[in-house]
């Protein structure tokens, strides 16, 4: 497997994937929510612009907010994602893939100050590309991971085909193989195709397209198509 | 209703995919139905997130976990075994997500939760206090002898600045119209809670961004409050200072303690790894961040209405503060020791 894909069990005992997200995409969501943060700033900025003094008090407790909890309050209330993880397809999670609370919101976003030390997220970024799930200093001290959502990926499907017993036992890794193989067979070009199905001719006995064939025929039979 | 699976439990490398398993298409016919109940579902619960899920939703969820352990051991496919998963995702979302905390959970930390947590850092926090009041008394004491001192932490602009505001006929004996007060209140949020919260998260830098930041503070409080000394205008500047000085230096110790914790984890984990003791440290040390935000907020205001009043006479403002201090103290000192300490 990938080595950005990390396995989490549940307490119903099945695992489920979690795909860690790198520090360039979680750059760009924090570019977008940047921007976003600046206009409201200035939003802020004329509407209390036109109370006075006093409204420069508010200005100011506004980008205290704004500053420390503009994060916190997407993630804990809108499904663990700020506006710029939305558009990036980003989700922080505890690190035992349930949705992040607020004390491990508020511990990593607080750290955030200490990851944008020396200057433009130094330490952030070093921490991210040292650690195998890409954590920021904020990520390890809160126990949270930034994952990708998963995709809407279109399905493959095995192209059906008359079912063909293989000559030999198949252990499931090798099952997995047939199986992958047929799967993507569509997304390849005629020569890659039957040079993959050359490595399996051991089983299949055969060369050329009559390979590809044979392997097409092994995975109708594994899904039951017989 | 789930047919057998044959050799499954024998883990053998060749007997699994024997003839008795039900064929992916028969499997995806049989349970079609649950999962797009569970889809609907949790489109309902993650659309509305305050409500409450389906009677269902719960035993929906568990066996579509069945369902993506047996497509997994079944070798389906990939495709069905992307679609269980993101669904089996979704629901543990769903299922598991954290309510936040009643009213009476933040009354109970306020009450005890925090003083407890306090005194369980007692040797961190003293450390914090040491690094921020000698400096601070050190610059108290060495400012009055040599004013120049003053000039090597703060910019000259900065030091004139602080000390006209409590001369005889400063800023600050005048007294100052509400809308001032309220501008000083968000300044006091925006700026003291901001150096509170860096105090604290440089903390993870083992330890060195807190150590600073304490002693900077210190420096920097302790030369203001020197050069005021030396100009002769305690009188106005000590009633202004000690009543939310209470909670805003005993805060700015407590960020500092936080900070360090975090940076101890780094340095020492002891018997875990260091990316346990540091989980272990913040959750730790975000709870003292909750009292901290509290107290400085506590400050803002009473830095902001009372301390500048012109209305309340100097020593009522001394006798208040001094009350307030030992507030403070017998707070952190004996609050929430009755039960189960």
């Amino acid at each position: 497997m990938l080595d950005t894909y990390r396995p989490v069990e549940t307490p119903e005992g099945v695992e489920i994937g979690l795909r860690m997200a790198g520090p360039v995409p979680r750059l760009f969501a924090a570019a977008i929510d940047l921007a976003i943060r600046m206009g409201l700033y200035v939003v802020l900025g004329i509407a209390t612009g036109l109370l006075g003094k006093g409204g420069v008090g508010l200005l100011l407790f506004g980008m205290f907010l704004l500053e420390w909890f503009y994060p916190v309050w997407f993630e804990v209330r809108r499904g663990g994602a700020t506006p710029g993880k939305k558009r990036m397809g980003l989700l922080v999670l505890h690190r035992d893939g349930t949705p992040v609370g607020v004390m491990a919101s508020i511990a990593r976003n607080l750290l955030r100050f200490a990851d944008f030390l020396p200057f433009a997220y130094g330490f952030g970024i070093a921490s991210m590309l040292i650690d195998r799930d890409f954590r920021r200093l904020g990520d390890l001290a809160a126990g949270t991971v930034v994952v990708h959502r998963e995709p809407e990926m279109a399905g493959f499907r095995v192209p059906a085909g008359p079912p063909v017993r293989p000559a030999a036992t198949l252990d499931l890794d090798e099952q997995r193989a047939i199986l992958d193989f047929a799967e993507r067979l569509g997304t390849w070009s005629e020569a890659r195709s039957v040079e993959l199905a050359g490595l399996a001719s051991p089983l299949t006995g055969v060369h050329g397209t009559e390979g590809v064939r044979s392997l097409l025929g092994i995975a109708n039979w594994l899904l039951g198509r017989r | 209703m789930e047919p057998r699976v044959s050799g499954a439990s024998s883990g053998s490398r060749t007997g699994s995919w024997g003839a008795a398993n039900v064929s992916r298409e028969i499997f995806e016919k049989n349970h079609e139905l649950q999962w797009r109940a569970l889809e609907a579902s949790l489109e309902r619960l993650e659309k509305d997130r305050g409500g409450d899920a389906a009677a269902d939703f719960p035993e929906l969820y568990r066996q579509v976990c069945h369902h993506l352990a047996l497509a997994r051991h079944r070798r389906y496919g990939a495709d069905l075994e992307l679609r269980l998963n993101r669904l089996v995702l979704r629901g543990h979302q769903q299922l598991y997500r954290s309510h936040t905390g009643d009213l009476a959970a933040v009354l109970r930390f306020a009450t005890s939760g925090f003083p407890r947590l306090v005194r369980s850092e007692a040797k961190l926090v003293l450390l914090s206090l040491l690094l921020f009041a000698g400096p601070l008394i050190g610059m108290l004491i060495a400012v009055p002898w040599r004013p120049e001192l003053a000039l090597s932490v703060l910019p000259p602009d900065n030091v004139e600045e602080m000390g006209r505001q409590y001369a005889p006929d400063g800023s600050l004996e005048a007294g100052r119209p509400l809308d001032s007060d309220l501008l000083m209140f968000g300044f006091y949020i925006y700026n003291n809670i901001g150096i509170a919260f860096r105090t604290f998260a440089s903390g993870i830098l083992a330890g060195l961004g807190s150590i600073f930041f304490l002693v900077y503070n210190g420096l920097a409080i302790g030369a203001v409050a020197g050069h005021i000394r030396h100009m002769g205008y305690g009188d106005n500047f000590y009633p202004f200072a000690i009543g939310h000085g209470a909670f805003e230096l005993t805060a700015i110790v407590l960020a500092g303690a936080a900070g360090l914790r975090l940076g101890l984890a780094v340095l020492a984990p002891g018997r875990l790894s260091r990316g346990q003791a540091l989980v272990a440290a913040g959750r730790r040390a975000t709870g003292m961040v909750y009292g901290i935000a509290g107290m400085l907020t506590i400050a803002a205001f009473l830095e902001a209405f009372w301390s500048p009043s012109a209305v309340v006479p100097a020593p009522v403002k001394l006798i208040v503060g001094g009350i307030l201090w030992l507030y403070v103290l017998f707070y952190f000192l004996f609050a929430g020791r009755s039960h189960g300490s």
